[in-house]
């Protein structure tokens, strides 16, 4: 079937989708935006997590289909212009980052995060990123990026 | 496979009538899981998110009629007030990722004795609205839920609703897993007060092939608040009680050995949460006026 939606600010058109296929294949396969990983393919790890019309999804949970004439932010949507968004600044200085696989996740959710709670408690933070995980880098470092980009976001 | 996309819920019934091995999909939750794994090929994909009234709920001579799309969070957020069972079962579910996807009607659709979602609706006495081109029907929750993934949906029929009470009084619900989120129940359990009929619902989760109301502990419970006069005097309730409600939930329960738990220990814990929760409401009671 044929797509058409909006990727960061972007109308993309695909061809020959598969009825089955999910949202993340699309944007990793047919759009080449790497950003989003694939892990689990099961809600599990929040690799492929994406704002779908605002809201915090798992990309390999929505059908292609439905992000039919929707609005889709990735990680590399986040940015504007050359700079990183501040929310990476953190993450890079805290050392965040360790194989980075399970990074532009944690962008994206943390940028959720900070989007309705501009302030948030350790305890808040571990609530809202409990979708993602991380096999290496361990969570303190991860904390300490949130809470960096907190106060960045706000200044 | 085909992808049906109906733009109304009228077009939604027709195309489930003219599909019946069309698998319907709102949150994805369950259904990607199952096609990016290639355990199931279904016909056809029949889309529900563009039909609008799905997504929508409302509230009407002290009933909440919950849209079969409207999503977790959306229940913790606008609806938690008056359901807190429910509200507090929706906030156990995945992370906010799956919570801001998942819905109730899908908990329904796939009756897995571990929906979260379900022993809230049973002790609340909930009804399934479902539809199908021949017309509307209601089920009760404990009638549509027919054993570990089995429901009484026909064919041609769509899940449009649940229909369930405004709480008439404190209410909890616990879950045990294996660690703190993103995980499936051991196993869980709802109790709830209706402090204007004098009657307390209990409900286990995820320790049977479907969800269980412990009837003879809500017997049993009732009973001694009666006899003692404790709705009136809003007094405490004796361990001894405690302890023997506790057990027959405990004995309610139907638990299997699998890979999460031993069935021992989900019988074990069951109890423990009957009796934590009991305390819970009757503190929440106590301490202030009913709902």
């Amino acid at each position: 079937m044929r797509l058409r939606l909006e990727v960061n600010g972007e109308v993309r058109e695909v061809e020959g989708v598969w009825e089955g296929e999910s949202l993340l294949y699309v944007l990793r396969e047919r759009l080449g935006l790497y950003g989003s990983k694939n892990a689990c393919e099961q809600g599990e790890c929040g690799s492929c997590s994406v704002y779908l019309d605002g809201v915090l999804v798992c990309s390999c949970l929505v059908a292609a289909g439905q992000a039919e004439g929707r609005e889709v932010v990735t990680v590399e949507g986040l940015a504007e212009g050359e700079g990183l968004h501040p929310v990476q600044e953190a993450f890079v200085e805290a050392g965040a980052v360790q194989c980075g696989f399970c990074t532009p996740g944690f962008v994206v959710a943390t940028h959720d995060l900070l989007s309705r709670n501009p302030e948030p408690t350790d305890a808040e933070i571990r609530e809202a990123l409990a979708g993602n995980l991380c096999r290496c880098t361990g969570y303190e470092k991860i904390l300490d990026a949130v809470h960096r980009a907190a106060e960045r976001v706000r200044v | 496979m085909e992808f049906l996309q109906p733009a109304t819920w009228h077009e939604a019934l027709e195309a489930r009538a003219e599909h019946p091995e069309a698998r319907p999909i709102f949150g994805g939750t369950d259904v990607m899981v199952e096609l990016n794994f290639d355990r199931d090929r279904p016909g056809a994909l029949l889309d529900l998110t563009r039909v609008p009234e799905l997504s929508e709920w409302g509230e009407e001579d002290g009933m909440v009629r919950i849209g079969a799309g409207v999503s977790y969070a959306r229940i913790i957020e606008e609806v938690g007030g008056r359901l807190p069972a429910l509200a507090m079962a929706s906030r156990t579910v995945g992370s906010p990722q799956i919570r801001n996807r998942g819905t109730v009607g899908g908990n329904l659709g796939t009756s897995s004795p571990a929906g979260d979602s379900l022993p809230p609706l049973y002790a609340a006495g909930a009804e399934v609205e479902v539809c199908s081109v021949r017309g509307v029907r209601r089920v009760s929750v404990e009638e549509f839920v027919r054993g570990p993934k089995r429901n009484a949906l026909a064919g041609d029929e769509l899940i449009s609703a649940v229909v369930v009470p405004v709480a008439r009084g404190p209410e909890q619900f616990s879950k045990i897993g294996t660690r703190n989120a993103m995980v499936i129940a051991v196993c869980s359990l709802a109790v709830s007060l209706d402090v204007e009929r004098r009657k307390v619902r209990a409900c286990i989760g995820s320790a049977g092939p479907t969800p269980i109301r412990a009837r003879e502990a809500e017997g049993f419970i009732e009973g001694v608040l009666d006899e003692e006069g404790l709705w009136e005097s809003r007094g405490e309730i004796g361990e001894e009680t405690l302890g023997r409600f506790a057990e027959l939930v405990r004995e309610a329960a139907r638990p299997i050995d699998d890979v999460r738990s031993t069935a021992e220990y989900r019988r074990h814990a069951v109890g423990v949460l009957a009796r934590r929760e009991l305390v819970w409401v009757w503190q929440e009671y106590r301490g202030g006026e009913a709902r």
